[in-house]
């Protein structure tokens, strides 16, 4: 067997020719679903960390209730649940004036992954801010620094450091769990694959598609060392 | 599957007799999907614990080969997505099994068993994420150990089972805990291709009924369910496994 010839078992020209376009479309499009559900994420997932934290008991209860719901159910099963199950209710999103965005796979995903990911990173969150020295609270108070500034400028970068490792992990994880996407019609990565191994029946696409996955995930792990490193560059 | 309009009936306990194991109820169906979502979930942990400690040791080995072995296999299927692997699997198995019959000429369809083609996957995917764990349990194995088990005489055997494994287990008990958690919830793919479990049945539920949010409402309370029994379960076995210790603090 030639070269050409086992190169084609596995980089056939006219496939990559055919759908190369397509995959980097379906990249942009998990690298946009993960960004925007990541970082909307870890915006409500600090909030639910602060309610989780706070001295009211009901925010309590209802931040570890939303917790423990979207960490104990598979992400597919809240997927659906939103998608099919809050899209069923045309006539009342209509009279609300949100049936533009229920209708829509994109949006829905978007909504799904966020309130997800926001239950993970709720939890790193937590822990991160439980890390921080309770002498840095008390420091902050003999100095007479406002409740916001202690929590943004004294709590929060330090909690931010020891958090930065988890959401790596969970960063990967999403980026992983994105090609759920795929099922309720988005051509992400893993939908334009699927759509191409439909047409085509060629396994190679498979294989292209997770030579990428791997490719992402291991570039995300590289640049997350190294920003971890440098950001903790006064520890060592 | 098309998107539904708006049910007709909002009665709770009109929804509430659809779950009923009377004829027109889907309790039955909802309960043997779940059934298969259990079992596939356990089906895994026979290949995968061993197979996770095997990559382990490899990872841990002196010689380089198994070692680039032992990382490639953690990178590959701790890096692809579980929905990919499963697919991978699914359709790779489908299209050896079928050169292999042609090569020995057999002609015709054949298609691999999907709970067979979800076990592997998910195996694998379960040993990659467990080897990790088994990892960090042994770098807080006090060295000594090892060096006690070769100044009894024990052979490397006895050494690795009595003395090593039990104490390796009690460590990793906590992150074998959060890997099942993952994995039982990743079995939620294999409704993908075709296999029955209760995200399947669910899907056909909804297909029938037209109530999507009911019936994925109850499927993710399942899964919570399945959740909080695992929790207890593991609870227990830790508790066990550190009854020795709780003697000491008291």
């Amino acid at each position: 067997m030639s070269f050409e010839q086992l190169l084609a078992l596995v980089l056939d020209p006219d496939l990559l020719d055919r759908y190369g376009p397509r995959f980097l479309d379906g990249l942009l499009v998990t690298a946009k679903l993960v960004a925007i559900s990541f970082s909307l994420g870890a915006v409500l997932g600090l909030l639910l960390a602060l309610a989780r934290m706070s001295r009211s008991l009901l925010l309590q209860r209802m931040a570890a209730g939303y917790v423990y719901f979207f960490r104990g159910s598979p992400l597919l099963a809240q997927l659906f649940l939103l998608y099919y199950g809050l899209g069923s209710l045309k006539g009342f999103w209509q009279d609300v004036g949100l049936w533009w965005f229920f209708r829509e796979a994109w949006f829905c995903t978007l909504l799904a992954f966020t309130l997800n990911t926001a239950a993970y990173q709720a939890e790193i969150f937590r822990g991160s801010l439980m890390a921080v020295a309770p002498g840095q609270h008390e420091a902050a108070r003999a100095l007479n620094l406002k409740r916001s500034t202690t929590f943004f400028k004294v709590i929060l970068p330090q909690s931010l450091l020891v958090a930065i490792g988890p959401l790596g992990n969970e960063l990967i994880l999403m980026i992983k769990a994105s090609a759920i996407a795929s099922l309720v019609t988005i051509y992400d990565l893993m939908g334009v694959t699927k759509l191409a191994f439909s047409r085509s029946f060629d396994f190679q696409i498979y294989l292209w598609a997770a030579v990428l996955y791997l490719l992402i995930v291991e570039l995300v792990r590289r640049l997350l060392k190294h920003l971890e490193a440098r950001l903790g560059r006064h520890l060592n | 599957m098309d998107r539904t309009y708006p049910p007709k009936g909002f009665v709770m306990l009109d929804q509430l007799s659809l779950l009923s194991f009377a004829s027109g109820g889907w309790g039955q169906a909802l309960l043997a999907g779940a059934l298969v979502t259990v079992s596939l979930a356990l089906a895994c942990l026979p290949i995968g614990l061993p197979l996770g400690l095997v990559v382990a040791l490899a990872a841990r080995s002196r010689k380089r080969l198994p070692r680039a072995w032992a990382t490639t296999f953690s990178t590959v299927f701790r890096g692809l997505p579980e929905l990919l692997t499963l697919l991978i699997i699914y359709y790779g198995c489908q299209i050896a099994a079928q050169k292999i019959l042609a090569a020995m000429g057999y002609q015709g369809e054949f298609l691999i068993n999907t709970f067979l083609a979800a076990m592997i996957a998910f195996s694998l995917v379960f040993a990659a994420f467990s080897s990790e764990i088994w990892l960090a349990a042994f770098k807080t194995l006090p060295k000594g150990q090892l060096e006690a088990c070769s100044a009894l005489g024990l052979s490397k055997r006895t050494g690795f089972f009595k003395v090593l494994l039990p104490q390796l287990t009690r460590i990793a008990l906590p992150g074998l805990s959060n890997n099942w958690l993952s994995l039982l919830k990743d079995t939620s793919l294999v409704s993908t291709i075709s296999l029955v479990d209760l995200m399947r049945q669910t899907n056909l539920a909804v297909s029938v009924t037209k109530e999507p949010m009911f019936f994925y409402g109850v499927a993710c309370l399942g899964y919570l369910l399945f959740a909080a029994v695992s929790g207890r379960v593991f609870a227990f076995i830790e508790r066990r496994s550190n009854r020795h210790l709780q003697g000491a603090r008291a």
